[in-house]
Order: structure tokens, then sequence, then C-alpha cells
């Protein structure tokens, strides 16, 4: 009898609420929880360009074999929910190089990424006649962007207000629209808090789920120490703080090297490498070794004659005749091309400070 | 049939091409994908499956590949 009830509440009133998915435990525990309570949950992914999942296993050929899977798409299917990723990677640029709230340890601007991404669910669900937001939010997960005092300005900040609800941490929030209306059942929602995982990895055995993600530095390559220290070198050199999705996918792929303030060399680490590098031979000056074998080189910047030779003793360091006396090196610009016969350069004559 | 070419570009950016191309489309429609990402093979079926559309053929000629999908309803 009570299980009718519930069933004709449910059916006359069925809320809907949006999901931000990450792939991560934390996000899809929390759309399950709200599934669970009979709510019509669809799911929201947000490319940024910058995010982990995706694309690098196009480039190198060792990932090539076992290609990774979308974790986004895949926890969506595990719930049974629908996923609309949506690209905002023009958009997200303003975020990342004027946030509002700084940095995290590394180029990640964390708490203006969760207020930007919430606020645009937000617009999605007015678009689309959704009533509330759920993120896997959880206070004191994150040194930067969930934190107590965090949470009312991502609620506040991205216009979301108390349609945000964090279902695995309500419990230590002040209530929201959807508990108040009684749309979701207060008590059936969570108190997790701190940096411990045990809680999620409870629930979701108790919900049967196994093999799900666990990145280690968060969502996206902004977090990464390596990755940042590249932007950044990106953004001294050229004098500006701006990118576009091709320098965002250069800075995932092969060796960088910068002798010169002016110009860095793009080094193939392996034949993926070489063959995604092959794509951007239009737009970059390339250098490649004739004499011997060796990698397909990229210059970002200016060179002068000088710089040139310089740079193709770079790249015969990294051919198969390294040790040799000579190395044809042929650079090419716009079609045309020179070649240069140089010394390799000695491996203590490569700066470490050269390296990005 | 209508053509996607989405050559070159990296995963999940030919799954995003795919579900806005798709979203002006009607069910019964068929829809041909050519990428270059391998990732491809497993996100868009995964797509697909998650939102109601059948993933026809699923191929790879020369390193290209290549989904025909069937809208659903
Ligand atoms: S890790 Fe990246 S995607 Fe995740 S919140 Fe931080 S900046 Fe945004």
């Amino acid at each position: 009898m009570r299980f009718r009830l519930n069933v004709e509440k449910v059916m006359a009133t069925q809320r809907k609420a949006v999901a931000l998915i990450s792939g991560g435990l934390d996000s899809l525990l929390a759309a399950k929880v709200m599934l669970e309570q009979g709510v019509h949950v669809e799911g929201i992914n947000f490319y940024t360009g910058f995010c982990v999942e995706g694309h690098t296993h196009a480039i190198r050929k060792k990932d090539k074999a076992k290609p990774k899977r979308n974790n986004a798409l895949w926890s969506a299917e595990k719930l049974g929910i629908k996923l609309h990723i949506i690209d905002i990677i023009e958009e997200y640029k303003d975020v990342l190089i004027n946030p509002k709230h700084g940095y995290g340890a590394n180029m990640n601007p964390c708490l203006d990424c969760k207020i930007f991404m919430v606020g645009k669910a937000k617009e999605w669900a007015e678009e689309n006649g959704f009533d509330f937001i759920i993120t896997g939010e959880v206070i004191g997960q994150r040194p930067m962007s969930q934190r107590r005092e965090t949470m009312p300005v991502i609620s506040e900040e991205s216009g979301a207000d108390d349609r945000l609800l964090r279902p695995l941490c309500a419990q230590n929030l002040p209530e929201t629209l959807p508990e108040r209306e009684g749309w979701v059942n207060r008590d059936e929602l969570y108190d997790f808090s701190g940096r411990t995982r045990k809680p999620q990895m409870a629930l979701a055995q108790k919900f049967g789920f196994d093999d799900y993600a666990q990145p280690a530095g968060g969502c996206c390559f902004l977090t990464d120490k390596a990755y940042s220290v590249k932007l950044t070198d990106l953004w001294a050199s050229r004098g500006k703080r701006d990118y576009e999705i091709d320098d965002i996918m250069l800075l995932k792929v092969g060796r960088h090297i910068r002798p010169k303030p002016h110009f860095k060399l793009i080094i193939a680490r392996e034949e993926g490498e070489n063959n995604f590098l092959q794509g951007y031979k239009k737009q970059f000056i390339t250098l490649r070794t004739m004499s011997h074998k060796g990698p397909l080189t990229l210059l970002d910047g200016k060179a002068s004659d000088e710089d040139l030779k310089l740079a193709s003793q770079i790249v015969a360091r990294f051919s198969q005749g390294r040790d040799a006396e000579a190395v044809d090196v042929e650079v090419t610009e716009k079609g045309v091309s020179q070649s240069y016969t140089v010394t390799p350069l000695k491996p203590d004559e490569i700066e470490p400070s050269w390296r990005v | 049939m209508i053509e996607l070419d989405v050559r070159r570009l990296m995963c999940p950016m030919p799954v995003i091409k795919t579900q806005d191309r798709i979203k002006t489309m009607a069910p019964g429609e068929h829809l041909r994908v050519t990428c270059t990402d391998p990732g491809v093979m497993q996100d868009i079926p995964a797509w697909c499956r998650i939102n109601g559309h059948t993933v026809l053929t699923a191929e790879e000629i020369d390193h290209e590949y290549s989904l025909i999908i069937e809208v659903g309803g």
C-alpha cells in the first residue's frame, strides 16, 4: 500500500535534476542518490579542452592499443541516464586566464571553474525545463574548491542559489529548495565531509558500482604540475596570456625544449607523437634529420639562421646520429626547405633550464 | 544519408559534433561520421546506447573510422 502511494506521488510530480558528471565516483554517486529518490536525472559534462578524458589516447602509440574509455559516458551508462556533452573551450578561456578566485596548487582555477560550470548547468536547466542542479561535491574533499566557505560562493556566484543540491553532503549544509519543497527527502541524503574516500567507497559498494574511475589529480590537466609549467612558459614567451585549442593539444605532446626565449622545439618521443605532429606541418617550421633516423620536430616561435642551426643541433641530438660527426637536418617552412649539416650537441650542452 | 566529417578532431569533440548534428535530425535518419581518433570506436557507440540511437556499422579503413548511426525516436 505504501509502495503504491509512493509510485503515485512520483508519477504525479516527478522532478527533474541535471547532474554535473565528471566521470569520477562522486558525481556518479550523487546522481544515483537522486535516482533512488525517484528524481528524473540527466547528466551534463563540460569539455574545457583540458579534460583528462579523451584525446591523449589518440596520440601515443602505446596508449592506442588500449583506448581509454570516456568515464563520463561510462558513468551515464551505469546510471542509465542521458548525457549531454557541452563544448565550452572558447568561454573557458576567460575562466582560466582571469580567475577571480585565483589558482590552486598549479594552473587550476577550480573555484571559478565550478562556478562557471554550475552557472552553465543552471542555464541549461532553465532552457530544458529542469528543476534543480546536483553535483558530487563534498565539504573538505578538495583544498581549493570544496571547502565549507566555498559552497555558498558557488551557489551564489553561479546564480543557482538554492536550486543547487549536493546530495553527498547536503545534511551538513542549509536546506535547499528541492529539500524544502519535498522534491527530495533530506533524511535520505548524506553528510560526508573531509578528505577521506571511505564513505564514498562504501556507498559505491552499496549501489554495486565497481570498476569506477579514480583519477589521481582531479578532472583536468591544469592540476598537473608539468603541464602547468608548460602553459606558464607558453604565456611568458608570447608576452600574453592566451591560447588556442592547438596550443593546449601540443602541450600534451613531445619533449619541449626552449633554448631561446623566442622559440621552442616540440620533439616527438615516439611514432604515435610523430604521426600526430605531422598534422601540424603546415602551421609550424618543421625539422627532420635526413642522414639518420630521427623524430619529427616542430619549432614554435621565430628563428634566425643562427637559431635554426642551434635547433638542428638539438634535433640531431635526439636522432640516431647523436654520436655522429655530422648530421643532415632539413628545415621546412611554408613548403620551402633548406638543409643544415651540423654536429649534434653533447648531452651536457643541452642546458637543464631549456627543458620545459 | 547525412555526412559528418570530424577527421583530425580528438575525443570527445567527435562525440560532441555527432550529438549536435543528431539533434537536428529526425528519427530513422542515418548519419555517417568519419573520424581519425580511434577513441570514437568506443565513445560514439557508448553515447548512442545512452541516448537511444543505433550504430548500424562501425569500421576502420586506412586509419580512418567510419560509423553509420540511425537516429532513435
Ligand atoms: S580540476 Fe580542472 S575541471 Fe576540475 S574543477 Fe579544477 S579546473 Fe575545473
